[in-house]
């Protein structure tokens, strides 16, 4: 008797949230990660600063690490946006775009220039405009190749994977064959570009990279509620009356703007979408875009944050804050793969 | 206002052809889409769907291409259900059906949507269950979600590709029964790919066979209910005999 009662009395809707109880949760969970956020910025840009407090090179040290912080966040909103689109393109939530072989496209690219033109060509890849080519020749070249595996016959998880660990593969030993030749002072300064760090970063990219992902980022939200349909798979989206391979187009080609921005600014990285895209997922509970991107993005900038200051500042290695996230990213995609049991 | 098929084929391969096809589906009541393995039913519901390109030939519904209009005014007057729904989103049945309103509301659901969700949920007896999780629920039921998405799109055309497989002799009635009601109640036209040819006898208006790529058939189930026309097209043995409720097929 009570039980129907309440069941007509309570009012019945379809949102992206179920209930009271999952809004409390999601809200709880977004104040604890923008809290979280907020004190390890705070804390990268105070603690352990040599200066006295609010003297001018006490400001400067803050000042250089907010570009570092700038540079982490435009990082993990790349990687975490783009992670969750992709993610709802391929239909599949282990893929990853650092897996389908961005990160060897990069390498290449960097590994061509310092072959072609010795230690001056990392230098020569330095600048505003080889930062932009840079970006531009990996848009283009992961946009064709995902288009391409994702239509027509061969839109099958199982091949895509496959070409893209082999396109991974050929342009990793295309790269490492042409390191062979190189002398070794070309190689130590390859190498120091190819590993993801973020003091590697320069702050004269940031005014065209963060533009771009501000962009990019827009046009993902406003494309939110089809996102939320493609998610559904191909033949739901198609009769519900998306457009599905234009979509599938337009979005490619902006998680591939995305991550070459990332990799363009920090170098390759594979995991750290994935970690921040699975976490939204796990503790967001919804379909709702507009509700996962904002949470991934916390997720990704709370934990490079985090790594960032353990290793800057407490065990003074910053350069290793990025091998240190794929190092976590990696293990829990092994584990999430094991535990699902399936791709 | 009608679905008509014109010179309609695919190519799969060399061998491999349906069509042409060339029939028109009334408008109204329950068509049921019969034949052997390998006949065409799925390749000829998908092409109307538009979830399959056609090699040749035209598909209207309603007067409208289904090929060359958007696919966004064609979803609010069809809709299609394949066999294989697999979604990596979790969701309840109360959203899944939700997003049958998408091509009306384009996500941004109303009250007056939430009205047809509820129907929709309603009609299908999934009250009980509307905020229950999709894999919390036994394959019968989630069918029976798919099918109320579908429905709750309100479109005057609903197309289902074998929407009993997998489900038991009472699930199988059960979803039948609330199928036809759809259509004598609803007044939508309701076409669908069935694999037991009693089934189609009993539930549907009209019965379209298909063998071999293209149509033999196409007539009430009294016309097809005949010995040599069954055997003929399921190149079997088929006796028709007098059942409890109408013609009845016998084939083991």
């Amino acid at each position: 008797m009570f039980k129907t009662a309440d069941t007509t009395q309570q009012q019945r809707h379809s949102g992206p949230i179920t209930d009271r109880k999952h809004m409390r949760r999601y809200v709880l969970i977004m104040t604890i990660l923008g809290a979280l956020a907020v004190g390890l910025t705070f804390g990268v840009m105070t603690w352990d600063n040599p200066a006295e407090t609010g003297s001018r090179p006490w400001w400067l040290i803050v000042g250089m690490r907010r570009d570092s912080l700038i540079t982490i966040a435009v990082v993990a909103v790349c990687h975490a946006v783009a992670t969750v689109a992709f993610q709802t393109a391929v239909n599949n939530r282990i893929l990853t775009p650092g897996i389908m072989g961005f990160g060897s496209l990069y390498t290449v690219i960097q590994t061509t220039a310092v072959f072609l033109l010795g230690v001056g060509g990392a230098t020569a890849l330095v600048g505003v405009g080889p930062f932009l080519l840079q970006m531009a020749a990996m848009v283009v070249l992961a946009t064709i190749l995902y288009t391409w595996l994702l239509s027509g016959r061969f839109s099958n998880i199982h091949i895509m994977l496959l070409v893209g660990v082999v396109i991974g593969g050929v342009l990793g030993s295309l790269s490492n064959f042409m390191q062979r030749m190189l002398t070794p002072s070309e190689f130590d300064v390859l190498t120091a570009r190819l590993f993801g760090n973020i003091s590697n970063a320069r702050a004269d990219y940031l005014p065209y990279a963060i533009p771009i992902v501000l962009v990019v980022v827009a046009l993902l939200w406003f494309r939110a509620n089809t996102l939320n349909v493609i998610a559904l798979g191909r033949t739901t989206a198609q009769n519900l009356g998306v457009a599905y391979k234009r979509e599938l187009i337009i979005i490619m080609a902006l998680v591939s703007l995305l991550v070459a921005t990332a990799t363009a600014l920090v170098g390759p990285m594979m995991f750290l979408g994935f970690l921040a895209a699975t976490l939204a997922y796990q503790f967001g509970d919804t379909y709702s875009h507009r509700l996962l991107f904002p949470m991934a993005v916390l997720f990704g900038y709370t934990i490079l944050t985090a790594s960032y200051f353990v290793l800057r500042h407490i065990w003074d290695a910053g350069g290793a804050v990025t091998v240190i996230v794929e190092l976590i990213g990696g293990l829990v995609f092994l584990i999430v793969l094991l535990r699902k049991g399936r791709l | 206002m009608s679905i008509t098929l014109t010179d309609v084929q695919k190519d799969y391969s060399d061998k491999v052809q349906i069509g042409p096809v060339t029939t028109e589906i009334q408008s109204g009541g329950v068509t049921a889409l019969v034949g052997p393995n390998g006949a065409g039913k799925s390749t000829i519901l998908t092409m109307i769907g538009r979830l399959l390109d056609i090699d040749t030939g035209t598909i209207t519904v309603a007067g409208q291409d289904v090929v060359n209009s958007p696919s966004k005014a064609i979803a609010k007057i069809l809709s299609v259900l394949r066999q294989e729904n697999h979604f990596v989103t979790r969701l309840t049945v109360r959203q899944l059906v939700g997003f049958g309103r998408f091509p009306h509301s384009r996500g941004r659901l109303t009250i007056g949507d939430e009205k047809y969700i509820s129907e929709a949920i309603d009609f299908l007896n999934l009250t009980d269950l509307e905020n229950r999780y999709l894999d919390q629920l036994s394959g019968g039921q989630r069918q029976r979600a798919y099918v109320a998405m579908v429905l709750a799109q309100n479109t005057d055309y609903v197309l289902l590709d074998e929407p009993l497989n997998n489900l038991d002799m009472q699930h199988a009635v059960q979803m039948m029964k609330q199928l036809r009601r759809a259509a004598d109640e609803l007044g939508r036209t309701i076409v669908i790919v069935l694999h037991d040819i009693n089934f189609a006898a009993h539930y549907s208006d009209k019965i379209l066979a298909m063998k071999d790529g293209k149509v033999v058939k196409h007539g009430t189930p009294a016309e097809i209910m005949q010995n040599e026309v069954l055997t003929e097209i399921f190149n079997t043995e088929v006796n028709v005999i007098d059942g409890p409720k109408g013609p009845l097929a016998v084939y083991y």
